[in-house]
């Protein structure tokens, strides 16, 4: 097998990479350029709403680069989990950008593939009555009502989808809702690589740089051999090293050295780190293990409402002495006031326990002003807004034992002091689901621009 | 080496926190060497029972403890407090619940 070198341009696609850097990697004579664009971390708003993650301007900016580098070079560009969450909105708007860059760059004989990731409701129903879903890590169980609520349901995609997009011919392929390192392992897998290396490799280079040091969103390659792979920063002003690889192996995963993915588990027990000269880390050992049946990892968002906050410092000592009973009282008075339609009020409390909540060791505050953020999530805008300047106002202007300024309780940086949040969403699924096939829950189209 | 305790943000090279998917809160804590790596494992000072002190949770919710040698470093998980995002969030990714390993006594050595 002769080496296979893929380019990872970012960690995430429209959060930027140095256009010096990539150019550098392209020198490196990349086979593929695989690039990662979603994941579960920014919360559920983006599945639920379908808004793109990232500026449109952004991502149309990065793949303008890449789609030229990459057809300058004659290699396929994958993109995976387009937009944010991957879903059906995300997949759209981003190959929209791909057929006006095609257009501004004149490109022809390109041939583009999307790969869909969402789920139809009723195959999750069916599903949930079949025993085919089981938890993943919700802590509840995936019924019907919550597939109902659900604005988007997506699963994520192995490295098989995109395989088979490449191998029937596409130069750019946008999938929806993939496995971080099955977009970035797809193009080795295909090539005949060993997929526990490949799929190890993927999971390091889909956060780019950040397993270089320094760390940053920036361009990371992999170069893929027979029994191992090499990592190197695409900038001459990183280095991969021992200690910056073995931290990104750990970042943002519960179990660093068994890792299932849709139909097999990763075994990373027996792998070993080598820094090769000073400039790259050497990775083998990592062991793919097939398992006996697929199962795709659901991720679902439901609206819960609408949110108003509202900003607001306080600094007399005498309000802070007393702010739980104060705000408390503000709670309850608000639901009073609005009942029967519910209201949920959080606050956040910056200077005591805004940032921990429950987890916060240290009880007393310890600050010379606080910073209070009033939530509120309720079941349409005007109800939300409405409850959240109640409560400001009321807070503004309430007495308390001790008072000794009786102008106002609350120093607002706005007006008004009341901020729309728009839809508030929720994860309502986070489930496996057993599939029949790696591909048929996927469906890809082509279209040559 | 004084007889002192050292609180683990002065051993430690990385102490952080981040989520591990929307459930999950994760806490990595990598040491320079593995003399000082060694120092904390023999302290046994990160268990499940001290975790859950420490953060004040019940120790049924810290999901996993790794002593991880090859990387020097040890890993704790636990169950987010809510599901990201869910009301009440603080924390969107999880990046500011580390602090309370910081200031962990590690005994010196014995």
């Amino acid at each position: 097998m002769s080496t296979i070198t893929v380019l990872a341009p970012t960690g995430s696609l429209g959060y930027g990479f140095d256009i010096e850097a990539l150019k550098r990697g392209m020198t490196l004579k990349p086979d593929v350029i695989a690039v990662d664009s979603g994941s579960t971390d920014p919360g559920p708003h983006y599945l639920g709403s379908g808004e793109f993650l990232v500026s449109r301007f952004s991502y149309k900016r990065e793949l303008s680069e890449l789609i030229k580098a990459s057809r300058a070079a004659g290699i396929p560009l994958v993109v995976g989990s387009a937009g944010g969450s991957g879903s059906r909105p995300h997949v759209d708007k981003m190959v929209d950008i791909v057929r006006e860059i095609a257009r501004e760059q004149r490109l022809n004989r390109t041939k583009v593939a999307w790969i869909y990731a969402d789920i139809d409701r009723d195959h999750i129903k069916r599903a949930i009555k079949e025993n085919q879903i089981q938890d993943f890590e919700a802590g509840y169980a995936l019924t019907d009502e919550l597939v109902d609520q659900s604005t988007h349901i997506v699963a994520q995609m192995g490295h098989e989808p995109i395989v088979k997009a490449l191998e029937a011919g596409a130069d750019i392929v946008i999938a929806g809702r993939a496995c971080d390192d099955g977009a970035i392992a797809a193009y080795p897998i295909m090539r005949g690589a060993d997929p526990g290396l490949s799929i190890h490799m993927g999971k390091i280079l889909e956060c780019g740089a950040f397993s270089a040091v320094p760390f940053a969103m920036d361009v990371m390659l992999g170069i893929m051999n027979e029994t191992h792979f090499d990592l190197e920063p695409g900038s001459i002003n990183r280095r991969a090293s021992l200690t910056s690889v073995a931290a990104h192996t750990l970042y943002e995963r519960e179990n660093p050295i068994y890792q299932p993915g849709p139909g097999y588990a990763v075994d990373l027990s027996a792998c070993t780190f080598e820094q090769i000269n000073d400039r790259q880390v050497r990775v083998a050992g990592s062991r793919f293990i097939p398992q006996g049946e697929y199962w795709v990892k659901l991720e679902g968002a439901r609206r819960i409402g609408h949110r108003s906050i509202s900003i607001a410092g306080i600094r007399c000592p005498t309000m802070i002495r007393r702010i739980d009973g104060i705000l408390e009282n503000a709670r309850e008075e608000a639901m009073r006031y609005f009942a029967p339609q519910p209201i949920t009020v959080t606050y956040h409390v910056y200077g005591r326990d805004g940032v921990m909540r429950e987890l916060e060791p240290q009880h007393t505050v310890s600050a010379q002003e606080l910073g209070l953020v009033i939530d509120v999530v309720a079941a349409d805008h005007d109800l939300a807004h409405a409850a959240c300047h109640h409560i400001s106002g009321g807070l503004l202007h309430v007495a308390y034992p001790g008072q000794i300024n009786t102008a106002g309780n609350l120093a607002f940086p706005y007006s008004p002091s009341e901020l729309d949040a728009g839809p508030a969403y929720a994860f309502s699924a986070y489930h496996l689901m057993r599939a029949q096939s790696p591909t048929e829950l996927f469906k890809t189209h082509f279209e040559e621009l | 080496m004084t007889a002192k305790a050292t609180p683990l943000a002065e051993l430690a090279t990385i102490v952080r926190s981040k989520n591990a998917g929307p459930f999950r809160l994760t806490f990595d804590i990598m040491l320079p060497d593995v003399k000082t790596f060694e120092r904390v494992r023999r302290s046994a000072v990160l268990t499940r029972e001290n975790v859950a002190k420490l953060l004040g949770i019940a120790p049924a919710n810290v999901t996993s403890i790794f002593e991880l040698e090859a990387a020097r470093a040890f890993k704790v998980t636990i169950k987010r407090p809510r599901g990201q995002c869910d009301i009440g969030e603080s924390d969107v990714y999880g990046a500011q619940q580390h602090v309370p390993f910081m200031g962990l006594l590690i005994p010196a050595n014995s």
